[in-house]
């Protein structure tokens, strides 16, 4: 096992985002506060409570959520997609190093900084609601597995992209798209029932929900469902990121 | 001298087709410097690539100090630095801290005291804390270099490493190249310049259209292949070779006024003196005598002909 080679990756990558670190950590909490303003205070004084949750409190998760898939995908797209554009890969492929322990090195760097944001998140959100976590083991087990799930996604997206248009398409008309409608800011029994069958669709909407029910204990599908969605989503991934690896694509020729 | 690099049958056919290498075999001894000579396209930077494991092979063998490139690539890629064509560099990264990162992906602990050393050898010392992309185009393929030599490789490929470098530089470059090679770094060079190779080459590889044309020691090259010509300046101009010179296969220049004669510096004899004897006979009167040896551009231009 080369350690010294995953440790580079990872401090190289660490390195990359603390170099534009006021940026990385302002940014999400200048949406979560905006959010909060308008989706907390706003609109929540007019909706009341959801399952006997306040509102504010109610879109905790399905905010933090929004800024880990997002950033866990964008940290890791860009992480390989940059050496691939500017044409260092070759360090990383003339290297002693396995396609694991590269995998080891962007995407713990990319699961890292996206724990980071979320916590950042939390901690804001902290500020504007009283916050209760019911069951904490869970809501680390969701949030770590949800990081790593989509940091696998995010490298595969950053292998497949042949433009910067490319890494961020995915995150921005799939990604955040399906989050806002996995039951960020409602609950599924708000919506009509057609609707409610066609979020079943929505895998994302099993993770908020397990998510959400580690903070709350009330989820609109039970917590084995949830776990059993990420678990199916993080080996989809890690199949996909195996195929890559076996044949070269779009990385070596 | 035990090779370090042994290439068996390599073939590399892309998914267009297009044959890139097609059963090269070479090797490559340790310490010594080989020259790889090529048109565009020619496969040069694919063999590279091939072995330093950036281009999967179709199919044959690679061995570097006797480990298999793919079985044991490990262990082969521990001993090769690589230099690419073009300045890929993350511009935002310092200098010292480029060269961190490179070590460390080898394998190899962190060590400032050896990373020193090599940025003193290539005057980056002084620049060491500074972005990359504060530094001229000379500095940046120097610190290309520093980064494949930083986790202190046995086997260096440099990929047209004078390529679009001024004068001065590409001067600077072989120097540093011949030091390399006095610590023992084997290197492997690709280059479009004729005399690139015959400065610093102790072995010349030509290749073209995925084939190698000839492998060959520098000296015993020039020397086999290597036509000497010799010109005879007249006095006056003449209309028309004389007859009774015919069988020197004399050649006539532009102006009429000069006898090229072509003669193997190998053969026992040249028949320059007889040709000089029969000159005189003909009646024609020499007014400068003066020789050339042919070069390695001349030699691959002929090998490049011959091969069409």
């Amino acid at each position: 096992m080369n350690f010294s080679g995953i440790r580079a990756i990872y401090i190289y990558e660490m390195t990359r985002f603390f170099r534009t670190f006021f940026q990385s950590f302002i940014s999400p909490i200048v949406s979560t506060s905006l959010y909060f303003v308008v989706f907390g205070t706003a609109i929540g004084s007019k909706i009341g409570t959801i399952d006997d949750v306040s509102y504010g409190a109610f879109i905790v998760p399905g905010l933090i959520m929004l800024n880990i898939m997002t950033q866990s995908t964008s940290f890791a797209s860009f992480g390989i997609y940059l050496p691939k554009f500017v044409g260092t890969i070759f360090e990383i492929l003339s290297a002693p190093i396995n396609s694991f322990e590269i995998i080891l090195g962007y995407v713990g760097a990319a699961v890292t900084k996206s724990l980071m944001i979320g916590v950042v998140v939390l901690i804001t959100a902290h500020l504007f609601v009283d916050l209760t976590i019911l069951h904490p083991f869970f809501m680390i087990v969701f949030l770590v597995l949800t990081c790593v799930s989509f940091s696998l996604f995010g490298f595969i997206i950053g292998v497949w992209a042949k433009n910067f248009d490319q890494v961020q398409m995915i995150p921005l008309l799939v990604l955040t798209p399906l989050v806002f409608l996995g039951g960020s800011f409602y609950s599924i029994s708000m919506l009509p029932p057609i609707w409610q069958s066609i979020s079943m669709f929505n895998p994302i909407f099993y993770l908020i929900s397990g998510f959400r029910w580690s903070f709350f204990g009330t989820a609109d599908v039970g917590i084995g469902l949830s776990l059993m969605a990420i678990a199916i989503f993080t080996c989809c991934c890690i199949g996909m990121i195996t195929w890559i690896f076996k044949t070269g694509y779009r990385i070596k020729s | 001298m035990t090779p370090i690099v042994i290439v068996k049958n390599l073939s590399k056919t892309y998914s267009s087709k297009l044959i890139a290498l097609d059963d090269i075999s070479l090797e490559i001894s340790e310490g010594e410097i080989l020259a790889l000579l090529g048109p565009n396209g020619a496969g040069k930077t694919t063999l590279i690539s091939t072995i330093c494991g950036i281009v999967n092979p179709s199919s044959g063998k690679i061995f570097v100090d006797g480990f298999d490139a793919i079985k044991d690539y490990r262990d082969a890629r521990r001993l090769i630095g690589l230099v690419p064509q073009e300045l890929v560099l993350d511009s935002f990264e310092t200098v010292l801290n480029t060269l961190r990162f490179s070590r460390g992906l080898f394998g190899k602990p962190r060590n400032d005291n050896y990373l020193k050393e090599v940025l003193k050898k290539l005057s980056l010392w002084d620049k060491r804390d500074s972005p990359i992309m504060t530094l001229s185009g000379g500095m940046k393929r120097r610190v290309l270099i520093a980064k494949a030599l930083s986790h202190e490789p046995r086997v260096l490929f440099l990929d047209e490493p004078t390529a679009g470098v001024d004068v001065e530089l590409r001067k600077d470059m072989w120097a540093l190249v011949n030091s390399l090679r006095a610590s023992g770094v084997t290197v492997i060079l690709t280059t479009h310049y004729i005399e690139e190779a015959e400065a610093i080459a102790d072995r010349v590889g030509v290749m073209n259209q995925g084939k190698m044309l000839l492998l060959s020691d520098k000296k015993t090259l020039l020397k086999k292949m290597g036509k000497k010509e010799l010109k005879i300046e007249l006095h006056d101009p003449i209309t028309a070779i004389p007859e009774s010179l015919s069988a020197y296969k004399l050649i006539l220049s532009e102006q009429r006024t000069a006898l090229l004669y072509s003669y193997d510096t190998s053969a026992n004899r040249t028949g320059i003196t007889k040709l000089l004897t029969d000159i005189s006979k003909a009646g024609l009167i020499l007014k400068d005598v003066s020789t050339r040896q042919s070069s390695l551009e001349d030699i691959f231009t002929t090998l490049l002909e011959e091969k069409k």
